[in-house]
């Protein structure tokens, strides 16, 4: 499987998600959340950034079902779903992830049928790796 | 020189191109040599006349190798744009730049790819995984296919769009190509049967919405007003130019605009009518960048077609079609004449606009040119 590739900027999102926490980048300024995160804030270009706790809960904005010629671990998974999820408490923030039947479970153990524009979900995280979705 | 003084001050005079297969024997820097100079022997300018080039940051053959091999003279401005297919119609505009304030007098652009017989960018995870592929490559996001289904769902959902609309763009490509003896899929109809049954790629995506994996180079050559005139083919007039990347995108997955459903087509559309003489009831023919059916409708909404949400509708009742309401990529575009990221789209407008196009439109004196939607972009009106 492929994992994240980091930039300075991101780094903490992975550190945070690591520890089991959904955290998104915020202006220390005026508070605008942002993302993917950046050097400065679009808003008021103050360069001061904290990173925000979120609910951990969000809606389905979209999603695919990928079909092969995939990456190999891919592949063996195929067909899954990769889902993209607003966020509850700001929307325009979406983050993209899989829909799973449980924490660590593969990319295609939840029923592609059960996917929905629309579904709650709420984010948790298998130990030590990306943060997943499971229905709320 | 005001952006406005750009507005039918130079012309397309020559366009040349290599075969389309899956597997061509020649490598990218021969076919490219090979596109150039059928272009300006269209044109009936020699190679050492040109002083001016643009193609794509992902064109592989860099300009001293192509100077040097076709023989150019001094060149006094080149330029690469960005963003893959979204560069193909900045090429042209960046030289009716260069030529209408002085910089050049022959421009040529050009594209040259192995994308049939090479392999998939998207399997170099090295180069594709840094930013901003972090974000959503490690959850199986892996191809194109997948970042432009996700707004293709979200746009169906959205709107009541159909797979028969996104059918209606497939089937009139592909009808376009099935009378161009150049495209890869002339003589292959296609059916509504073929395209529901087909497999999947990246679901709501199928196979058929997705463009073909093509060998091949273009070119065309550009010079001014004045000195087209004089060339041996009937000129085609760039009338308005376009770039456009909107706030807060994101490369080829805007999901982080507040609205991710109007895409770089709108901001280039607003600049390339700004400066037009005609609006987009005024197109005869239009060529919109094709590399997945999806973008077809999107783009229509953004350069004023339709209204919001009604890209899907238009397509309906053989709009797309030769005598419809807007002939669409007749040449078969990338989906069904070949993938040559967009640049047979602008060579097709000038055949369109030379009267010399194998799915001739009637009379068609105004042309639009697209280039990649749902990365930055570029777009041309074109008349004759
Ligand atoms: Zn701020």
């Amino acid at each position: 499987m492929l994992t994240p590739v980091t930039d300075t900027d991101g780094a903490p999102f992975w550190e945070y998600a690591a520890q089991g926490e959904l955290r998104v980048q915020a202006c220390a300024d005026c508070g605008e959340l942002r993302f993917p995160p950046r050097p400065c804030c679009p808003h008021c270009q103050s360069f001061a950034a904290e990173w925000r706790l979120t609910s951990g809960r969000g809606r389905v904005w979209s999603y695919v079902v990928p079909h092969p010629p995939l990456l190999p671990d891919y592949a063996a998974q195929a067909p899954y779903n990769v889902v993209m999820v607003e966020l509850e408490e700001t929307p325009r923030i979406r983050l993209v992830g899989n829909l799973v039947s449980r924490a660590g479970a593969s990319l295609d153990s939840l029923d592609p049928e059960r996917v929905r524009i629309g579904a709650r979900v709420r984010v948790v995280f298998p130990e030590g790796g990306l943060p997943q979705w499971v229905l709320a | 020189m005001t952006v406005a003084g750009l507005k039918d001050a130079t012309a397309i005079v020559g366009i040349g191109q290599t075969a389309f297969a899956k597997r061509l024997p020649e490598d990218e820097k021969t076919l490219a040599c090979r596109a150039v100079l059928a272009a300006l022997d269209d044109a009936g300018i020699a190679p050492g006349e040109v002083d001016g080039l643009a193609s794509y940051t992902m064109e592989e053959t860099d300009e001293v190798e192509l100077a040097k091999a076709v023989g150019f003279g001094d060149l006094t401005f080149f330029s690469k744009v960005p963003y893959g297919g979204g560069g193909s119609c900045a090429t042209v505009a960046h030289l009716a730049g260069a030529i209408a304030s002085g910089q050049a007098s022959v421009g040529v652009a050009w594209r040259s790819r192995k994308r049939g017989s090479g392999p998939r960018p998207w399997t170099n995870t090295t180069v594709q995984l840094p930013t901003p592929a972090q974000w959503t490559r490690p959850f199986g996001l892996l191809r194109p296919a997948d970042e432009i289904a996700m707004l293709a769902r979200r746009y169906m959902h959205e709107y009541g769009a159909t797979r028969d609309h996104l059918f209606n763009v497939a089937l009139a490509c592909r009808n376009r190509a099935n009378q161009n003896p150049a495209a890869v899929m002339y003589e292959r109809p296609l059916t509504r049967e073929m395209y529901m049954t087909s497999r999947w790629i990246s679901e709501p995506l199928c196979l058929f919405d997705n463009c073909l994996e093509t060998d091949g180079a273009l070119a065309c050559v550009l010079v001014s007003k004045e000195r087209a005139r004089d060339c041996a083919k009937k000129p085609v007039y760039v009338h308005s130019v376009a770039q456009g990347l909107p706030a807060q995108h994101h490369g080829m997955v805007n999901y982080w605009n507040d609205d991710p459903l109007t895409g770089p087509a709108w901001t280039a559309a607003r600049q390339l009518w700004k400066h037009a003489d005609f609006t987009a009831d005024d197109v005869d023919v239009a060529q919109i960048y094709d590399a997945f059916t999806a973008l077809v409708p999107l783009s229509l909404e953004g350069y004023g077609f339709c209204g919001r949400g009604e890209g899907g509708a238009f397509t309906e009742q053989g709009a797309l079609e030769i005598g419809g309401r807007l002939p669409l990529n007749t040449s078969g575009g990338g989906l069904s004449e070949a993938y040559v990221h967009g640049f047979n789209l602008i060579n097709e407008g000038v055949k369109q606009l030379r009267g010399t196009s194998t799915a001739q439109v009637p009379g068609a004196a105004t042309c639009l040119v697209t280039a990649g939607e749902g990365v930055p972009t570029s777009a041309l009106l074109l008349r004759s």
